[in-house]
């Protein structure tokens, strides 16, 4: 295969076999992790600036506006500029607050998306964590979040606050579970739930098309079940900002603020991440039947451009939802989520087994 | 059975009323030269203001530095915010008959909230709103305008 020229086992490998070779196990172990969890903190926040940027640009051109256009050339200066802004702010704690669990809900949601980044195989032989449980674990670790929102509403002892965490609590769990269960449908399709597994299977062709109905089906609800995840519009009113000023992170900022900020941007990444690796073969090529030539170009374009292509994309949907649809009323979503989204589901699942069962997919 | 079918036909209208609406804000995403947005400071020149746009209330003078105005005071009653005086003065025109002319049309820019109510009530039309927005003054005293030119004088044939 062609685009095995742009592994990264060997690279990782031989920093592996550096360092065993010069220091203890233990220091290797000591070392590797340190050179991950650096990595990973530079691509959180770097990814997060970059997304908040392109979000602006993106609304804007969705509102016929241009967006940032001041700090550097095309604004692009503007989102580091506001980062720093947020550095030197005053860290405010408000007098009745519950002082522990306020402080500790920001680190709580910051939390997640560093866990279930760690499963993402951004190219090949580039992934940090490769359980056999995989998409369990995402699924796992993601709901921790819910309990960061939950605490800072709780503990802010502000109305709104308390208001918006509720929301997002009710919003979050109910919609977990269509999350969970559009990724089940995969997982029973695929037969593995490690995600190593599920990208190379899908070599000769991404389960989207593999799957065709109930993929299609699945994909699509996961997107929308991805989108109420990350609290994003049009599922955004956890922070409904006409009625709920900011919702639970109304009393924090500086900082604190940044890390709910920035949570939410990684939380949309990693949606994407997972819709393209369960759905749209993570780093695979596209490939298109038996064109030679077409596979061998699209061969030629390394992994991680792919995987960037592709995340690229579904976040770009989720923006194109967001500065479309309106916002939702809480008994709208919950409508949307029990009475549509899981008995679609839970029938989905069915035709998948059978599907499965019967060997009516490719 | 009936209301399966209602639930399935429900569905597929809303994907069918969500993807209208992605259309439309498709075709903005995609036709960035329509952008409305203004990139000020830089376009100072080339800057083309609507014809509807209500920048100042100005007086327009012909060549021979010659008005409308007749000085009737109709749009200093009319003025919801008193921005006009109209300070008149009586002349001895040719026929030897005292006549009242305008002296001084004056406009307090600072209190005008460009309602455009003068303009409508003029029987003479003699004032319109003019396009220039750059209203920053060091000066409170720059904002108060004469609106008739000094030395000019109203056009012939403006009826009473
Ligand atoms: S501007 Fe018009 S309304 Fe005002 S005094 Fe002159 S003629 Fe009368
Ligand atoms: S535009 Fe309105 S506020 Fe301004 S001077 Fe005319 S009548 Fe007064």
């Amino acid at each position: 295969m062609a685009f095995e020229k742009y592994d990264f086992t060997p690279l990782t490998q031989s920093i592996h076999q550096g360092l065993i070779e010069n220091v203890s196990p233990l220091l290797t172990l000591i070392i590797e992790w340190t050179i991950i969890g650096v990595l990973f903190l530079l691509f959180i926040a770097v990814f997060g600036l970059l997304l908040v940027y392109v979000e602006r640009k993106v609304c804007a051109a969705f509102q016929q506006r241009l967006g940032p256009m001041r700090v550097g050339p095309w604004g692009l200066l503007q989102t580091i500029a506001d980062f720093v802004k947020l550095l030197m702010k005053e860290l405010i704690t408000p007098k009745s607050v519950d002082k522990f669990l306020y402080n500790l809900a920001p680190f709580i949601v910051i939390i997640v998306p560093f866990l279930t980044i760690s499963v993402i195989p951004f190219a090949p032989g580039l992934q940090a964590l490769d359980f056999d449980i995989g998409i369990f674990f995402v699924t796992a670790v993601s709901s921790v979040g819910v309990i960061g929102v939950l605490l800072a509403g709780w503990a802010s002892n502000n109305k709104y606050s308390l208001i918006g965490g509720m929301r997002s609590g009710a919003q979050i769990v109910s919609y977990e579970l269509s999350v969970g269960m559009s990724l089940i449908t995969m997982v029973i399709m695929a037969g593995t739930m490690q995600i190593s597994e599920i990208v190379e299977l899908q070599r000769g062709g991404w389960f989207l098309f593999k799957g065709h109905i109930p993929a299609i089906i699945a994909f699509f609800v996961f997107v929308v079940a991805g989108t109420a995840e990350t609290n994003r519009g049009p599922f955004d009113l956890a922070e409904a900002e006409s009625e709920l000023t900011a919702g639970f992170h109304t009393e924090y900022s500086g900082i604190k603020f940044a890390f709910f900020f920035l949570a939410e941007y990684i939380n949309l990444f990693i949606v994407a991440a997972m819709a393209t690796i369960v759905f749209l073969g993570g780093w695979m090529p596209f490939h298109f039947g038996n064109f030679e030539g077409f596979n061998a170009v699209m061969d030629f374009i390394p992994g991680l451009i792919w995987f960037f292509l592709k995340v690229f994309g579904i976040i770009f949907l989720i923006m194109w939802f967001k500065w479309t649809f309106p916002r939702l009323r809480i008994d709208q979503i919950l409508t949307l989520e029990w009475k549509y989204l899981l008995p679609i589901n839970l029938f989905n699942i069915l035709l998948m087994a059978t599907m499965v069962l019967l060997g009516w997919h490719w | 059975m009936k209301s399966f079918f209602a639930y399935i036909a429900e569905i597929f209208s809303a994907i069918w009323s969500l993807l209208t609406g992605m259309k439309v804000t498709a075709k903005y995403f995609f036709t960035p030269w329509k952008n409305v947005t203004q990139q000020y400071p830089e376009n100072r020149d080339t800057l083309v203001m609507y014809e509807r746009f209500r920048g100042e209330v100005i007086m327009p003078h012909n060549e021979n530095n010659e008005h409308k105005c007749t000085g009737c005071g109709i749009c200093e009653i009319n003025c919801p915010n008193g921005s006009i005086e109209i300070i008149s003065k009586s002349i001895v025109n040719e026929e030897g008959k005292k006549k009242r002319v305008i002296d001084q049309h004056i406009y307090h820019l600072s209190m005008c909230t460009f309602c455009n109510l003068c303009v409508k009530t003029c029987p003479s039309d003699a004032i319109v709103m003019g396009q220039n927005f750059e209203h920053a003054y060091w000066n409170r005293t720059s904002m108060t305008k004469v609106l008739n030119q000094p030395g000019s004088k109203i056009m012939e044939g403006i009826k009473e």
